[in-house]
Protein backbone atom coordinates (compact mmCIF):
# COMPACT_ATOMS: atom_id res chain seq x y z
CA UNK A 1 0.00 0.00 0.00
CA UNK A 2 1.77 3.53 -1.02
CA UNK A 3 0.22 5.12 2.22
CA UNK A 4 2.79 3.24 4.66
CA UNK A 5 5.25 3.17 1.41
CA UNK A 6 8.01 5.25 3.98
CA UNK A 7 7.53 2.96 6.93
CA UNK A 8 7.70 -0.05 4.61
CA UNK A 9 11.04 1.06 3.13
CA UNK A 10 13.12 1.04 6.54
CA UNK A 11 14.48 -2.47 7.20
CA UNK A 12 13.55 -2.22 10.83
CA UNK A 13 10.07 -2.40 10.38
CA UNK A 14 9.29 -3.28 6.27
CA UNK A 15 5.90 -5.29 5.29
CA UNK A 16 6.29 -7.57 8.50
CA UNK A 17 6.83 -4.40 10.99
CA UNK A 18 3.73 -3.04 8.68
CA UNK A 19 1.88 -6.06 9.08
CA UNK A 20 2.06 -5.70 13.14
CA UNK A 21 0.74 -2.57 13.44
CA UNK A 22 -2.05 -3.18 12.02
CA UNK A 23 -2.83 -6.01 14.12
CA UNK A 24 -2.29 -4.10 16.73
CA UNK A 25 -4.82 -2.22 19.89
CA UNK A 26 -3.74 0.54 21.33
CA UNK A 27 -6.02 2.22 24.18
CA UNK A 28 -5.11 6.38 24.48
CA UNK A 29 -6.51 7.80 27.87
CA UNK A 30 -7.40 11.10 27.26
CA UNK A 31 -7.86 13.19 23.62
CA UNK A 32 -5.97 16.52 25.15
CA UNK A 33 -2.44 17.80 25.17
CA UNK A 34 -0.56 14.45 25.09
CA UNK A 35 -3.89 12.26 23.67
CA UNK A 36 -3.87 14.45 20.36
CA UNK A 37 -0.24 14.15 18.91
CA UNK A 38 -0.08 10.36 20.04
CA UNK A 39 -3.27 9.74 18.29
CA UNK A 40 -2.29 11.44 15.14
CA UNK A 41 0.71 9.47 14.97
CA UNK A 42 -0.35 6.16 15.86
CA UNK A 43 -3.13 6.79 13.24
CA UNK A 44 -0.87 7.78 10.31
CA UNK A 45 1.66 4.72 11.11
CA UNK A 46 -1.44 2.52 10.67
CA UNK A 47 -1.85 1.04 13.80
CA UNK A 48 -5.34 -1.42 13.26
CA UNK A 49 -7.10 -0.52 16.58
CA UNK A 50 -7.15 2.50 18.30
CA UNK A 51 -9.30 2.84 21.20
CA UNK A 52 -9.84 6.71 22.75
CA UNK A 53 -11.00 7.38 26.07
CA UNK A 54 -12.08 10.91 27.20
CA UNK A 55 -15.83 12.15 28.90
CA UNK A 56 -14.19 15.83 28.34
CA UNK A 57 -15.60 18.09 26.04
CA UNK A 58 -13.35 20.32 23.40
CA UNK A 59 -13.41 24.60 24.66
CA UNK A 60 -11.60 27.00 22.93
CA UNK A 61 -8.81 27.29 25.13
CA UNK A 62 -7.78 23.72 24.47
CA UNK A 63 -7.04 24.68 20.48
CA UNK A 64 -3.64 26.08 21.62
CA UNK A 65 -2.42 22.44 22.06
CA UNK A 66 -4.48 19.44 21.54
CA UNK A 67 -4.25 19.56 17.64
CA UNK A 68 -6.98 17.28 16.40
CA UNK A 69 -9.20 19.92 17.01
CA UNK A 70 -10.79 23.12 15.49
CA UNK A 71 -13.27 25.48 15.61
CA UNK A 72 -15.96 22.86 14.24
CA UNK A 73 -15.50 20.24 16.99
CA UNK A 74 -16.04 23.00 20.36
CA UNK A 75 -18.59 21.86 22.27
CA UNK A 76 -17.92 18.45 21.12
CA UNK A 77 -16.91 15.32 22.99
CA UNK A 78 -13.22 14.92 22.51
CA UNK A 79 -13.35 11.07 21.55
CA UNK A 80 -16.21 11.18 19.05
CA UNK A 81 -14.41 14.44 17.59
CA UNK A 82 -10.75 12.65 17.90
CA UNK A 83 -12.54 9.62 16.13
CA UNK A 84 -13.79 11.92 12.65
CA UNK A 85 -10.72 13.91 12.14
CA UNK A 86 -8.74 10.56 12.53
CA UNK A 87 -10.86 8.58 10.87
CA UNK A 88 -10.20 11.08 7.74
CA UNK A 89 -6.41 10.87 8.57
CA UNK A 90 -6.89 6.88 8.11
CA UNK A 91 -9.93 5.43 6.78
CA UNK A 92 -8.19 1.77 6.99
CA UNK A 93 -7.71 1.31 10.65
CA UNK A 94 -10.45 0.69 13.32
CA UNK A 95 -11.49 3.98 15.71
CA UNK A 96 -13.46 3.22 18.70
CA UNK A 97 -14.52 6.43 20.71
CA UNK A 98 -15.39 6.10 24.66
CA UNK A 99 -17.03 9.45 25.23
CA UNK A 100 -16.67 8.66 29.29
CA UNK A 101 -14.49 8.96 31.82
CA UNK A 102 -12.07 5.94 32.97
CA UNK A 103 -13.10 4.17 36.28
CA UNK A 104 -12.64 1.41 38.27
CA UNK A 105 -15.53 -0.52 37.06
CA UNK A 106 -14.78 0.33 33.27
CA UNK A 107 -10.93 -0.02 33.12
CA UNK A 108 -10.44 -3.97 33.98
CA UNK A 109 -12.70 -4.48 31.03
CA UNK A 110 -11.55 -2.14 28.85
CA UNK A 111 -7.76 -2.33 29.12
CA UNK A 112 -8.41 -6.18 27.97
CA UNK A 113 -9.63 -5.51 24.72
CA UNK A 114 -6.12 -3.63 24.29
CA UNK A 115 -2.24 -4.41 23.75
CA UNK A 116 -0.77 -1.45 25.07
CA UNK A 117 -2.01 1.21 26.88
CA UNK A 118 -1.32 5.55 26.93
CA UNK A 119 -1.30 7.30 29.73
CA UNK A 120 -2.39 10.75 28.58
CA UNK A 121 -4.31 11.84 31.59
CA UNK A 122 -4.48 14.83 33.03
CA UNK A 123 -4.86 13.90 37.12
CA UNK A 124 -2.99 11.80 39.64
CA UNK A 125 -6.50 9.78 40.43
CA UNK A 126 -6.66 8.32 36.90
CA UNK A 127 -3.13 7.83 36.24
CA UNK A 128 -3.19 5.93 40.08
CA UNK A 129 -5.89 3.88 38.16
CA UNK A 130 -3.92 3.22 35.06
CA UNK A 131 -1.02 2.09 36.89
CA UNK A 132 -3.32 -0.71 39.07
CA UNK A 133 -5.64 -1.62 36.42
CA UNK A 134 -2.69 -2.21 33.58
CA UNK A 135 -0.99 -4.31 36.85
CA UNK A 136 -4.02 -6.21 37.16
CA UNK A 137 -4.46 -7.22 33.61
CA UNK A 138 -1.00 -7.34 32.79
CA UNK A 139 -0.82 -4.80 29.76
CA UNK A 140 2.00 -1.76 29.28
CA UNK A 141 1.96 1.35 29.70
CA UNK A 142 3.10 4.36 28.17
CA UNK A 143 3.32 7.23 30.38
CA UNK A 144 3.57 11.02 29.56
CA UNK A 145 3.29 14.40 31.61
CA UNK A 146 4.04 17.65 31.87
CA UNK A 147 4.27 20.50 33.74
CA UNK A 148 5.02 24.51 32.57
CA UNK A 149 8.08 23.69 29.82
CA UNK A 150 8.92 20.00 31.68
CA UNK A 151 7.67 16.57 30.83
CA UNK A 152 8.15 12.79 32.00
CA UNK A 153 8.08 10.22 29.45
CA UNK A 154 8.35 6.40 30.45
CA UNK A 155 7.27 2.72 29.67
CA UNK A 156 5.82 1.21 33.08
CA UNK A 157 4.74 -2.92 33.58
CA UNK A 158 6.26 -4.19 30.47
CA UNK A 159 8.69 -7.12 30.34
CA UNK A 160 8.38 -7.18 34.41
CA UNK A 161 9.97 -3.87 34.93
CA UNK A 162 8.51 -1.37 37.40
CA UNK A 163 5.54 0.54 37.53
CA UNK A 164 4.17 4.22 37.88
CA UNK A 165 3.97 3.26 41.86
CA UNK A 166 7.01 1.59 41.78
CA UNK A 167 8.56 5.65 40.65
CA UNK A 168 6.30 7.35 42.83
CA UNK A 169 4.91 5.52 45.50
CA UNK A 170 2.82 8.23 47.21
CA UNK A 171 -0.59 9.52 45.50
CA UNK A 172 0.26 13.26 45.98
CA UNK A 173 -3.01 15.14 47.64
CA UNK A 174 -5.36 15.82 45.23
CA UNK A 175 -4.42 19.54 43.59
CA UNK A 176 -1.24 19.35 45.36
CA UNK A 177 0.56 19.93 41.79
CA UNK A 178 -1.45 22.20 39.23
CA UNK A 179 -2.33 21.16 36.09
CA UNK A 180 -2.55 22.76 32.59
CA UNK A 181 -5.60 24.46 33.50
CA UNK A 182 -4.95 26.20 36.62
CA UNK A 183 -1.08 27.35 35.34
CA UNK A 184 -0.58 27.28 31.80
CA UNK A 185 1.72 24.81 30.00
CA UNK A 186 3.41 25.76 26.57
CA UNK A 187 1.68 24.06 23.28
CA UNK A 188 4.51 22.57 21.51
CA UNK A 189 5.25 20.87 25.10
CA UNK A 190 2.52 18.65 24.56
CA UNK A 191 3.24 18.20 21.46
CA UNK A 192 7.14 17.03 21.82
CA UNK A 193 6.50 14.57 24.89
CA UNK A 194 3.18 12.64 23.12
CA UNK A 195 5.31 12.39 20.46
CA UNK A 196 7.55 10.72 22.59
CA UNK A 197 5.06 8.41 23.80
CA UNK A 198 3.80 7.74 20.31
CA UNK A 199 7.31 6.63 19.55
CA UNK A 200 7.50 4.23 22.56
CA UNK A 201 4.20 2.74 21.55
CA UNK A 202 5.81 1.91 17.92
CA UNK A 203 9.07 0.54 19.23
CA UNK A 204 6.80 -1.90 21.45
CA UNK A 205 4.89 -2.82 18.62
CA UNK A 206 7.27 -3.28 16.47
CA UNK A 207 9.93 -4.77 18.98
CA UNK A 208 13.02 -2.59 17.88
CA UNK A 209 15.42 -0.07 19.56
CA UNK A 210 15.14 0.21 23.34
CA UNK A 211 11.76 0.71 25.37
CA UNK A 212 12.18 3.10 27.84
CA UNK A 213 11.79 0.42 30.58
CA UNK A 214 12.73 0.97 34.18
CA UNK A 215 13.40 4.65 32.87
CA UNK A 216 12.11 7.92 33.22
CA UNK A 217 13.07 10.04 30.68
CA UNK A 218 12.90 13.72 31.93
CA UNK A 219 12.63 17.14 29.47
CA UNK A 220 12.98 20.89 29.67
CA UNK A 221 12.45 22.88 26.83
CA UNK A 222 13.75 26.22 28.02
CA UNK A 223 17.11 24.80 28.94
CA UNK A 224 17.26 21.80 26.14
CA UNK A 225 18.10 19.61 29.30
CA UNK A 226 17.07 15.93 29.32
CA UNK A 227 17.59 13.74 32.27
CA UNK A 228 17.38 9.81 32.25
CA UNK A 229 16.83 8.93 35.87
CA UNK A 230 16.14 4.55 36.42
CA UNK A 231 13.83 3.22 38.43
CA UNK A 232 14.13 0.17 40.33
CA UNK A 233 10.73 -2.29 40.68
CA UNK A 234 9.21 -2.29 44.00
CA UNK A 235 7.60 -5.96 44.01
CA UNK A 236 5.70 -5.30 47.21
CA UNK A 237 3.73 -2.01 45.42
CA UNK A 238 3.42 -4.35 42.81
CA UNK A 239 1.97 -7.07 44.88
CA UNK A 240 -0.44 -4.65 46.56
CA UNK A 241 -1.78 -3.87 43.39
CA UNK A 242 -2.48 -7.76 42.61
CA UNK A 243 -4.04 -8.19 46.21
CA UNK A 244 -6.30 -5.84 45.82
CA UNK A 245 -7.65 -7.20 42.05
CA UNK A 246 -11.10 -8.88 43.24
CA UNK A 247 -12.64 -6.08 44.77
CA UNK A 248 -11.01 -3.79 42.41
CA UNK A 249 -14.17 -2.68 40.41
CA UNK A 250 -15.79 -2.12 43.73
CA UNK A 251 -13.52 0.75 44.58
CA UNK A 252 -15.87 4.56 44.35
CA UNK A 253 -13.18 6.24 42.63
CA UNK A 254 -14.11 9.15 44.93
CA UNK A 255 -12.73 7.77 47.88
CA UNK A 256 -9.41 6.56 46.06
CA UNK A 257 -7.77 9.86 47.53
CA UNK A 258 -5.64 8.82 49.79
CA UNK A 259 -6.48 10.39 53.32
CA UNK A 260 -4.30 12.79 55.09
CA UNK A 261 -1.68 10.87 56.91
CA UNK A 262 0.52 14.21 58.33
CA UNK A 263 -0.93 15.34 61.74
CA UNK A 264 0.41 17.75 64.52
CA UNK A 265 1.08 16.78 67.81
CA UNK A 266 -1.23 18.88 69.25
CA UNK A 267 -3.88 16.59 67.20
CA UNK A 268 -2.41 13.01 67.84
CA UNK A 269 -1.23 13.59 72.00
CA UNK A 270 -5.51 13.75 72.82
CA UNK A 271 -5.92 9.94 71.17
CA UNK A 272 -5.93 6.94 73.08
CA UNK A 273 -4.50 3.85 72.37
CA UNK A 274 -1.85 4.87 70.06
CA UNK A 275 2.02 3.39 69.68
CA UNK A 276 4.20 6.56 69.67
CA UNK A 277 7.96 5.73 67.31
CA UNK A 278 10.37 7.25 66.89
CA UNK A 279 12.50 6.49 64.11
CA UNK A 280 15.80 8.77 64.39
CA UNK A 281 18.96 7.00 65.53
CA UNK A 282 19.78 6.21 68.65
CA UNK A 283 21.82 9.05 69.00
CA UNK A 284 20.09 11.71 67.95
CA UNK A 285 18.57 14.38 70.33
CA UNK A 286 16.78 15.81 71.79
CA UNK A 287 14.61 12.51 73.34
CA UNK A 288 11.47 13.57 74.02
CA UNK A 289 10.20 12.83 77.65
CA UNK A 290 6.70 12.66 78.99
CA UNK A 291 4.94 9.95 76.23
CA UNK A 292 5.71 6.21 76.19
CA UNK A 293 8.15 5.82 72.76
CA UNK A 294 9.19 2.79 70.85
CA UNK A 295 12.59 4.07 69.24
CA UNK A 296 13.40 2.38 65.91
CA UNK A 297 15.47 3.76 63.40
CA UNK A 298 14.06 4.04 59.95
CA UNK A 299 16.43 2.32 58.13
CA UNK A 300 15.89 -1.03 60.43
CA UNK A 301 12.51 -0.77 60.03
CA UNK A 302 11.56 -2.89 57.65
CA UNK A 303 13.52 -5.76 59.22
CA UNK A 304 11.55 -4.76 63.30
CA UNK A 305 7.80 -4.83 61.69
CA UNK A 306 6.73 -7.14 64.58
CA UNK A 307 7.42 -4.59 66.86
CA UNK A 308 4.73 -2.38 65.05
CA UNK A 309 1.94 -2.29 66.91
CA UNK A 310 -1.68 -3.85 64.79
CA UNK A 311 -4.17 -2.76 67.21
CA UNK A 312 -2.96 0.66 67.83
CA UNK A 313 -2.58 3.45 65.97
CA UNK A 314 0.69 4.66 64.88
CA UNK A 315 2.21 7.81 65.26
CA UNK A 316 5.72 8.38 63.71
CA UNK A 317 7.98 10.99 64.18
CA UNK A 318 11.92 12.04 63.90
CA UNK A 319 13.72 15.56 63.39
CA UNK A 320 11.89 17.72 61.44
CA UNK A 321 9.10 14.81 59.78
CA UNK A 322 10.67 13.43 56.91
CA UNK A 323 11.95 10.05 58.07
CA UNK A 324 8.35 9.45 60.28
CA UNK A 325 6.44 10.29 56.68
CA UNK A 326 8.89 7.40 54.94
CA UNK A 327 7.94 5.22 57.81
CA UNK A 328 4.43 5.83 56.72
CA UNK A 329 4.69 4.51 53.49
CA UNK A 330 7.02 2.03 54.08
CA UNK A 331 4.42 0.13 56.52
CA UNK A 332 1.84 1.04 53.63
CA UNK A 333 3.73 -1.23 51.36
CA UNK A 334 3.37 -3.80 54.25
CA UNK A 335 -0.08 -3.40 54.40
CA UNK A 336 0.27 -2.14 58.42
CA UNK A 337 -2.46 0.66 58.26
CA UNK A 338 -3.59 3.38 61.01
CA UNK A 339 0.10 5.26 61.03
CA UNK A 340 0.32 9.12 60.84
CA UNK A 341 3.35 11.02 60.84
CA UNK A 342 3.81 13.64 63.37
CA UNK A 343 4.54 16.76 61.43
CA UNK A 344 6.99 18.57 64.41
CA UNK A 345 10.10 17.41 64.98
CA UNK A 346 10.86 16.27 68.67
CA UNK A 347 11.83 19.74 69.73
CA UNK A 348 8.83 20.80 69.01
CA UNK A 349 7.28 18.20 70.29
CA UNK A 350 8.89 18.17 73.86
CA UNK A 351 8.10 21.81 73.67
CA UNK A 352 4.14 20.97 73.13
CA UNK A 353 4.49 18.19 75.97
CA UNK A 354 5.73 20.17 78.15
CA UNK A 355 3.94 23.17 77.38
CA UNK A 356 0.78 21.35 77.66
CA UNK A 357 1.97 19.91 80.75
CA UNK A 358 0.14 17.11 80.20
CA UNK A 359 1.17 13.61 81.40
CA UNK A 360 0.32 10.48 79.70
CA UNK A 361 0.84 7.11 81.39
CA UNK A 362 3.28 4.37 79.99
CA UNK A 363 1.42 1.73 77.86
CA UNK B 1 32.02 17.01 49.93
CA UNK B 2 30.19 19.61 47.10
CA UNK B 3 26.91 17.86 46.10
CA UNK B 4 25.02 19.29 43.22
CA UNK B 5 21.35 19.72 43.81
CA UNK B 6 19.05 20.01 40.66
CA UNK B 7 15.56 21.30 41.19
CA UNK B 8 12.64 19.87 38.68
CA UNK B 9 9.28 21.14 37.95
CA UNK B 10 7.56 23.49 40.76
CA UNK B 11 10.60 23.12 42.72
CA UNK B 12 12.34 25.66 41.21
CA UNK B 13 9.92 28.01 41.65
CA UNK B 14 10.10 27.61 45.19
CA UNK B 15 14.69 27.66 45.58
CA UNK B 16 14.10 29.93 42.79
CA UNK B 17 17.15 28.34 41.26
CA UNK B 18 16.99 24.94 39.05
CA UNK B 19 20.24 24.04 40.16
CA UNK B 20 23.12 24.64 42.83
CA UNK B 21 26.19 23.30 44.96
CA UNK B 22 25.74 22.22 48.41
CA UNK B 23 28.72 21.79 50.76
CA UNK B 24 27.51 18.91 52.86
CA UNK B 25 29.03 16.53 55.33
CA UNK B 26 26.60 13.98 56.75
CA UNK B 27 25.60 10.60 55.24
CA UNK B 28 21.77 10.18 54.38
CA UNK B 29 19.51 12.00 51.75
CA UNK B 30 16.68 12.78 54.40
CA UNK B 31 19.74 14.67 56.16
CA UNK B 32 20.33 16.38 52.72
CA UNK B 33 16.54 17.14 53.03
CA UNK B 34 16.53 18.45 56.54
CA UNK B 35 19.46 21.03 55.45
CA UNK B 36 17.45 22.23 52.40
CA UNK B 37 13.75 22.34 54.44
CA UNK B 38 15.97 24.58 56.80
CA UNK B 39 17.16 26.69 53.73
CA UNK B 40 13.40 26.38 51.51
CA UNK B 41 10.73 25.94 54.03
CA UNK B 42 8.00 25.63 51.55
CA UNK B 43 9.78 22.84 50.12
CA UNK B 44 8.50 20.51 53.23
CA UNK B 45 4.47 20.95 51.64
CA UNK B 46 5.61 18.88 48.14
CA UNK B 47 5.36 15.39 47.04
CA UNK B 48 8.80 14.67 45.03
CA UNK B 49 11.45 11.85 44.67
CA UNK B 50 15.31 12.26 44.57
CA UNK B 51 17.40 10.52 42.66
CA UNK B 52 20.89 10.16 43.03
CA UNK B 53 23.28 9.28 40.40
CA UNK B 54 20.39 9.12 37.88
CA UNK B 55 18.57 6.70 39.83
CA UNK B 56 15.75 7.00 42.01
CA UNK B 57 16.21 6.25 45.71
CA UNK B 58 14.40 6.07 49.50
CA UNK B 59 15.02 8.68 51.27
CA UNK B 60 17.20 6.27 53.68
CA UNK B 61 19.69 5.93 51.14
CA UNK B 62 23.18 6.89 51.90
CA UNK B 63 24.26 9.32 49.73
CA UNK B 64 27.66 8.20 47.94
CA UNK B 65 27.44 10.72 44.50
CA UNK B 66 27.71 13.92 43.95
CA UNK B 67 24.24 14.29 41.73
CA UNK B 68 21.34 15.09 43.65
CA UNK B 69 17.89 15.36 41.70
CA UNK B 70 14.21 16.68 43.39
CA UNK B 71 11.74 15.48 40.94
CA UNK B 72 7.81 15.90 41.39
CA UNK B 73 5.40 13.76 40.38
CA UNK B 74 3.71 15.70 36.89
CA UNK B 75 0.33 14.86 36.56
CA UNK B 76 -0.60 17.16 33.55
CA UNK B 77 -1.40 16.11 30.14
Amino acid sequence: MDRYNRHIILSEVGQTGQAKLFQAKVLVVGAGGLGCPVLQYLAAAGVGTIGIIDFDVVEESNLQRQILFGRSSLGKNKAEAAKSRLQDLNDTITIKAYAEMLTFKNAIDLFNQYDIIVDGTDNFETRYLINDASVITGKPVVFGAIYKFQGQVSVFNYHHGPTYRCAFPNKPKKDAIPNCSEIGVLGVLSGIIGTMQANEVLKIILNIGHVLIGKLWCYDALLNQTTTLSIKKNDVEIQNVLLGKNNFENQPFETYCESDFEVSIKVIINKDNIQFIDVREFYELPKVEGISIKQIPLRELKNHIDKISIDKEKAFFCQSGIRSKQAVSILKQYNIHNCFSIKEGAFEINRYIKGSQKHITNE
Amino acid sequence: MILSIKYFGLLAEITNKEEELIDFSRSYIWELLEVLYIKYPNLKNKDFQVAQNQELVPFETEINGKEIVLLPPFSGG
